[in-house]
C-alpha cells in the first residue's frame, strides 16, 4: 500500500495525516475525519452531493484523489454554520423550504456558498447554470432557486 | 477507493518524461474528472498514475511579445473562460469550454485533458481546431510543435509517443485577430451532458459582407474533431447571405462521417452538421462585425 503523508485545513483546522493514494477526497473526509455531512451520491461527478470547496471552487471530492487535498484550504458543510447560526446560504434554504430529504442538501448549500461569496450579481437563468452539477431528486429544483435567489440578496 | 498501483507526482515536465520513461504503462492525470472514472470502471486495472494536478508550470494562460496567446495544458475549463485574456481575444473558446459537464467539473477538469483524452466530443478541440492551434509536445528528444489538426489518430487515440507529454496550446495572432466566433453544443440537456454534436465556426468579414477567412470545425461529426475545408473554400471570399448559409449546411454534411450511437443515429446527425453550421456561421458572422 502506497501512502502519502499531507496537511491540509478543514473548515480552518489544520490536519496532516497519511493518506492511502487510493483515497478519494471524500472518503477521507467521511472515513477518516468523520465529516459525514458531505454525501457520496453517483461516484462519478455527476450528482454534486459530494461538493465541497477547495480553494474556494466548488469540487466533486468523489473524483478527486485526496494526496491533492495537500496544501489546500478546505470547506464543508460542517463548518458553515457559526457558533450554532446558519450560514446564508442554510438560513436561505431553510426559509424557501428547498429541503425534502436532505441528501443534496449540503452539496447545494457548498454551490449556493460559492455564489454568494464571489460577490457577483445572478440572474436566475445563471442561478440554474451554477447549480447545475447538483441534483436534487425530491424537490424540482424550484425552491432551491428560491433560496439561492434569497442568499444572493 | 480506487483500483491504483502506483502513483508518482512530476515536479517539472522532464521529471514527468523520465517518470513517462520509466514506467511506460503509466498516464498521466492533471484533473482527473476523466481518467478516474475510467479507473473507477475498472478499465485500467492496477492504473499507474503521473500527476500534473499541481503542477504550475503547466498552468496559466500568458501573451507573448509576437501576440501568440499560450494556454497551458493544466489550465482548467473555468480558468480558461474566466481568463482576462480569453475575455478580451478568444471569448467564444471560453464560452466552448463553459459548456462542459457542470461548475464542478469546470473547476477541476482541464483543457490539455480535454485534448489529450482524444474525445471526438471534446468541447475545447472544435474551437481549437478553428483556431489552428499549435500543441507545443515536450519528449525524451526535446521539443515539438504539432498542429492540432495532425495530432488526433482516432477516437481515444492522439499523436503522443512515449515519454511526450503536452506543454502548450499555442494561438497565433493572425489566428485570431479580427476574427468572431461561435460553438454550439448540442445535447440532450442544457448542463452535465456530452455533446451529441459541436460545432464552431470563426471567420472575419470585410467590406461590410464579405466572408474572409471562414472556418468550420465539428466535434461528433467524424471519429475525431475535424475541419470542413471544402465549404471554407466555397464560403470565403463570398458575400453573406441567406443562399450561403443553405449552402454551407449542405455542403458540410457532405464532408463529415459521424456514426450512430445511443446518444444519435448518423442520420440524425448529419440534420445536426447541417443545421447547427448555418446557426453557428450566423453568429459568427455578427460577431466578427457584419452587417
Amino acid at each position: 500500500m502506497q501512502t502519502k503523508k499531507i496537511t491540509f485545513t478543514v473548515n480552518g483546522r489544520e490536519v496532516t495525516l497519511e493518506v492511502d493514494i487510493r483515497e478519494s477526497l471524500l472518503e477521507t473526509l467521511r472515513n477518516r475525519l468523520q465529516l459525514i455531512g458531505t454525501k457520496k451520491g453517483c461516484g462519478v461527478g455527476e450528482c454534486g452531493a459530494c461538493t465541497v470547496l477547495i480553494d474556494g471552487e466548488t469540487i466533486d471530492t468523489c473524483i478527486y484523489l485526496a494526496v491533492w487535498a495537500d496544501g489546500k484550504e478546505i470547506r464543508t458543510i460542517e463548518g458553515e454554520a457559526v457558533d450554532g447560526k446558519l450560514s446564508k446560504a442554510q438560513q436561505a434554504m431553510l426559509d424557501e423550504g428547498a429541503v425534502q430529504c436532505g441528501f443534496c442538501t449540503p452539496g447545494f448549500v457548498m454551490s449556493i456558498t460559492s455564489m454568494v461569496e464571489s460577490g457577483k450579481q445572478y440572474t436566475r437563468e445563471e442561478i440554474k447554470k451554477e447549480i447545475s452539477g447538483n441534483m436534487c431528486r425530491c424537490t424540482g429544483y424550484q425552491n432551491i432557486v428560491n433560496a439561492a435567489e434569497r442568499a444572493l440578496k | 477507493m480506487f483500483d491504483i498501483a502506483c502513483y508518482e507526482e512530476a515536479q517539472s515536465v522532464e521529471h514527468a518524461i523520465e517518470l513517462m520513461l520509466a514506467k511506460p504503462k503509466a498516464r498521466l492525470i492533471a484533473g482527473g474528472t476523466d481518467l478516474l472514472l475510467h479507473i473507477r470502471e475498472g478499465k485500467l486495472p492496477d492504473a499507474e498514475l503521473i500527476s500534473l494536478h499541481d503542477l504550475t508550470e503547466l498552468k496559466g494562460i500568458e501573451l507573448e511579445q509576437d501576440g501568440t496567446i499560450v494556454i497551458k495544458p493544466v489550465t482548467t475549463f473555468s480558468e480558461v473562460s474566466s481568463h482576462p485574456l480569453i475575455k478580451q481575444h478568444l471569448p467564444f473558446l471560453g464560452e466552448a469550454v463553459d459548456t462542459v459537464g457542470g461548475p464542478q467539473t469546470r473547476h477541476a477538469g482541464t483543457i490539455g485533458g480535454n485534448i489529450c483524452n482524444g474525445a471526438t466530443s471534446a468541447d475545447s478541440a472544435s474551437t481549437l481546431f478553428a483556431l489552428n492551434a499549435q500543441l507545443q509536445i515536450a519528449g525524451p528528444s526535446g521539443i515539438r510543435v504539432s498542429s492540432i489538426l495532425d495530432f488526433y489518430k482516432g477516437p481515444g487515440k492522439v499523436n503522443l509517443a512515449a515519454g511526450e507529454i503536452l506543454t502548450a496550446i499555442r494561438i497565433s495572432s493572425e489566428n485570431y485577430r479580427g476574427f468572431g466566433g461561435h460553438y454550439i453544443k448540442f445535447a440532450m440537456r442544457n448542463a452535465m451532458d456530452i455533446a451529441t454534436l459541436g460545432c464552431s465556426v470563426i471567420c472575419k468579414v470585410r467590406d461590410g459582407n464579405i466572408i474572409d477567412d471562414f472556418r468550420l470545425a465539428l466535434g461528433v461529426a467524424a471519429p475525431t474533431p475535424m475541419r470542413c475545408f471544402k465549404s471554407e473554400s466555397a464560403v470565403n471570399g463570398q458575400p453573406f447571405s441567406e443562399e450561403l448559409l443553405l449552402k454551407t449546411g449542405q455542403l458540410a454534411i457532405t464532408e463529415v462521417n459521424p456514426r450512430t450511437s445511443w446518444r444519435a443515429s448518423k442520420e440524425y446527425r448529419l440534420k445536426l452538421v447541417e443545421e447547427l453550421s448555418k446557426r453557428a456561421f450566423r453568429e459568427a458572422y455578427q460577431k466578427a462585425g457584419g452587417l
